[in-house]
């Protein structure tokens, strides 16, 4: 065995080690991203799942314009319809799944502006403590955003950059989405000079 | 040389002034970005009253709540927290107090058993935060209930201390069962037996050299060594006023529990 096979082998241990901590290093920011995921997920279901109640409870009163509320419920099924994996949480598909639930909030922040006109509906105890509810989930779902993005982007820049990028794609850790700002929420705060 | 046209100096005029504007908004900006970040700090001690703003209670009435508050600790550890801050703007209330219960650590580890009542006299808004293991006691319906049946009515009627009291009383009512006091801290009170004997003991060595060593002086010596023990219970306790209830200032911290979105607010 001459010098030069030594440094080959010297250097491919090295390779190989450098390898193997970016190798775990990439796995436990996945997992992160992925228990995130899984959160946003669930303060989702929270809000589907609360959206029947509130139907029913909307139902009740005296003639309650039918449009909003058929709304309401077809963009729940949509919403429930776009059902995402936590292993392919492409940008993509990110923005799919977020343009079905930020539709879906929208169908909603119009009803609990129309309910305005139903001074009854706004005094029933239960629409009341839906209505705490929901808004506490839209809370949550802010919060469980929050913290998907700020791990996605730690799981993205370490993914993303060099030299961890080059184990990234060998062992085929792709870029993960972001949720977006919703349009009603970038367009607020406009300032014209 | 021409004087310069009207034109001219206008333009001139209008690109300083629209230079200024842009300047002056840009430091509006970066002041609003500036102030965005301020969360108020952790206070150390920490404390379960922590009245920034000042004269909407009193000493006592703090000093009371701060009591009930740690004895609810003492025995269930979980962490009620009443903040009273100015305004919350540019935020909405209730990021703001959920940042500020994750920053400060409100409720312990793994039991996530913290609770934020944010109150901002200034844009006469208050919330409730629930922790993470909080939701299922205090769900966000009966915190809607407390904004809604205790605190909106008695802060109407300026009755602040009563609303704040009243609250806490049936925050804890919800929570009663949910957790029990957490065995580590009797660990933490064995550390801080330790840490006051280990204390009395350097105490012990100073004023044994003093006494060695300036036997001419020795009087003066024994006054200046409680001095200095006395300030170092002040600083310790915060400068606290009511001296007689400072014990209420020490002896726990914050656990680093965390908060995910739980809880109600409301104007008054």
């Amino acid at each position: 065995m001459n010098k030069s096979t030594l440094i080959i082998v010297g250097i491919l241990l090295i390779f190989g080690m450098y390898g193997c901590s970016s190798y775990n290093g990439l796995v436990s920011n996945d997992q992160d991203v992925k228990g995130k995921w899984a959160n946003v997920q669930t303060q989702y279901q929270r809000r589907s799942d609360l959206i029947p109640n509130l139907v029913s409870t909307v139902q009740g009163a005296a003639n309650f314009e039918k449009s909003t509320l058929t709304e309401v419920i077809q963009a729940r099924a949509n919403a429930t319809a776009v059902n995402l994996k936590a292993d392919d949480l492409t940008p993509e598909n990110i923005k799919k799944f977020q343009a079905a639930q930020d539709q879906l909030s929208g169908s909603l922040s119009r009803l609990l502006v129309s309910v305005e006109k139903y001074p009854d509906l706004k005094a029933n105890q239960n629409f009341l403590e839906l209505q705490s509810q929901l808004e506490g989930t839209e809370n949550r779902i802010g919060v469980a955003r929050n913290d998907f993005n700020a791990s996605v982007q730690t799981y993205n820049s370490s993914a993303l950059a060099f030299p961890t990028v080059i184990f990234a794609k060998i062992f085929g850790f792709a870029e993960k989405g972001f949720f977006q700002a919703s349009d009603s929420a970038q367009a607020a705060p406009t300032v014209k000079f | 040389m021409s004087e310069p046209s009207f034109a001219q100096i206008f333009n001139y005029r209008l690109s300083n002034l629209q230079m200024f504007k842009r300047l002056f908004i840009f430091l509006f900006l970066f002041q609003s970005f500036a102030f965005a970040q301020e969360i108020p700090q952790k206070p150390n001690p920490p404390r379960f009253v922590n009245d920034l703003v000042g004269g909407l209670l009193n000493q006592g009435e703090i000093n009371q709540l701060e009591q009930k508050l740690k004895a609810y600790n003492d025995s269930t550890s979980t962490q009620v927290v009443i903040v009273i801050v100015k305004s919350v703007q540019p935020y909405d209330i209730s990021e703001y107090a959920i940042k500020l219960g994750r920053d400060w650590g409100v409720g312990q580890k793994g039991k996530n058993n913290g609770i934020v009542l944010l109150w901002a006299p200034g844009d006469r808004k208050i919330f409730i935060a629930t922790g993470y293991g909080t939701e299922g006691g205090l769900t966000d319906a009966y915190s809607k209930r407390i904004i809604e049946q205790i605190i909106k009515p008695n802060f109407k009627q300026l009755k602040y201390y009563q609303g704040l009291d009243e609250a806490t009383n049936s925050i804890i009512k919800y929570l009663s069962g949910e957790f029990d006091a957490d065995p580590a801290s009797e660990g933490d009170a064995g550390d801080v037996i330790f840490a006051i004997i280990f204390f009395l003991i350097i105490i012990a060595i100073i004023i044994y050299m003093f006494r060695k060593g300036g036997s001419s002086g020795g009087s003066r010596g024994g006054g200046f060594v409680p001095y200095t023990t006395y300030t170092g219970w002040g600083s310790s306790s915060g400068g606290w006023s009511g001296g007689g209830s400072s014990g209420g200032g020490g002896g726990f911290d914050f656990g680093g529990g965390s908060f995910g979105g739980g809880g109600a607010g409301g104007d008054y």
